[in-house]
């Protein structure tokens, strides 16, 4: 179980239409590969956020598909265009199944 | 011909610094806008030294390295920031109390980080930061104190610090603390280890030159505790002295020994007039 996940998303809370802005995301996560052993030479499970989306009312923007090389506490800078005024929906998933959300309007 | 060849050769003697990057850079540090002091002219005390200015080890750092702390969302030393704000406000320890319960918010912690390490009257010794905290922990909050180099001590000094954000440095050295300042200034020219370095043969004399693959800075502790990119965490002073003792093949001192903490009082003391820069970003 992955302790301390916490999202943190950076996006400009106005914008003129049809402006790409720059998004910056970042999850603390310590992205355990599942290739570590512990002390007594047991593996340490894998536990990644395997999965991150961001969304804009409802249409989605970025898809990503992350695996066990990705280091810890990852982050995602890149530029939508913002058609009209409306929410970016952010989602991180987690191995164990969690799934951690964070959204930020923007106007127009 | 023999004017041309001649040519050719300074052409490339001059275009060498710039190849290999020797020294620091001339660019200008703002976090979030706010500007910060990197190079200022060296306090009095460092007058025999040879060093007249005094400069951040930001201006050591490549350009990708050093844009990552300009920005508070981009330097990921702000992630231990909110860990530690997280603890601030935890209750723990019999006295059930947080930090919150005598300090209320952090930002009055405004303006610590730029005087200590610094001088306790009722202790009679000089402390630091990271002994301050653990003094609060086990008196006040009687609660186990936080290991000296640990990550939450680290983000806790890291909080801290970052609230006197832009603030000179401007450690006290003279009246009670002059021993451990010159006790700290002994050690500071001391050779340890099978390769005989002292901490000036680098930070001193050889700063702007590579030793091997590292680029050597002034030392300067302003910017700590540091985000490592090559361990992804914060690390303190001590953290930062024991791996330089250690690279010159010596035994070291402990994190958080008599000894530490007056060599971290008389390194700090180099940086008076620099801005609190914590957390900075190193590789």
């Amino acid at each position: 179980m992955a302790s301390g996940v916490k999202p943190r998303v950076k996006v400009p809370s106005s914008a003129s239409a049809g402006e790409a802005v720059t998004i910056k995301t970042l999850i603390s996560h310590p992205m355990e590969s599942g290739q570590r052993k512990d002390g007594d030479g047991n593996t340490i499970p894998r536990s990644i956020i395997n999965r991150f989306t961001c969304d804009y009312n409802g249409k989605n923007i970025i898809d990503v598909t992350m695996e066990p090389a990705i280091s810890t506490n990852p982050y995602f800078e890149f530029m939508a265009t913002v058609p009209e005024a409306g929410e970016f929906q952010f989602t991180w998933y987690d191995d164990d199944g969690s799934v951690y959300e964070e959204a930020k309007a923007v106007s127009v | 011909m023999r004017y041309k060849t001649m040519t050719a050769v300074a052409a490339l003697v001059l275009s060498a610094p710039a190849a290999f990057a020797g020294g620091a850079d001339d660019d200008t540090l703002a976090i979030d806008g706010q500007e910060m002091v990197t190079k200022t002219t060296a306090p009095a005390h460092m007058e025999e030294t040879g060093i007249d200015t005094i400069m951040s080890g930001w201006h050591f750092r490549e350009d990708d390295t050093q844009s990552m702390q300009m920005d508070t969302f981009d330097n990921p030393g702000m992630i231990f920031v909110d860990q530690a704000m997280d603890a601030w406000n935890t209750v723990e320890g019999n006295a059930e109390k947080s930090c919150a319960s005598c300090h209320e918010g952090p930002e009055s912690m405004e303006g610590v980080r730029a005087v200590y390490p610094k001088w306790n009257e009722e202790a009679g010794e000089v402390r630091t930061l990271a002994m301050q905290i653990n003094d609060c922990r086990e008196t006040q909050m009687e609660a186990e104190p936080y290991k000296y180099d640990s990550a939450p001590m680290a983000a806790m000094e890291a909080l801290i610090s970052v609230q006197s954000r832009g603030m000179k440095v401007d450690v006290a050295i003279d009246g009670p603390a002059a021993d451990t300042w010159e006790q700290g200034k002994d050690l500071y020219y001391t050779r340890t280890g099978q390769l005989e370095l002292s901490c000036a043969n680098c930070h001193e004399d050889n700063y702007g030159n590579y030793i091997r693959a590292d680029h050597l800075s002034q030392g300067q502790i302003n910017g700590f505790p540091t985000y490592r990119l090559k361990n992804a965490r914060l690390n303190t002073a001590h953290g930062r002295f024991k791996g330089c003792v250690r690279d010159t093949r010596a035994e070291t001192y402990a994190p958080g020994s008599p000894e530490f903490v007056a060599l971290e009082l008389y390194v700090a003391s180099r940086g008076n007039g620099l801005s609190v820069e914590a957390p900075a970003v190193r590789n």
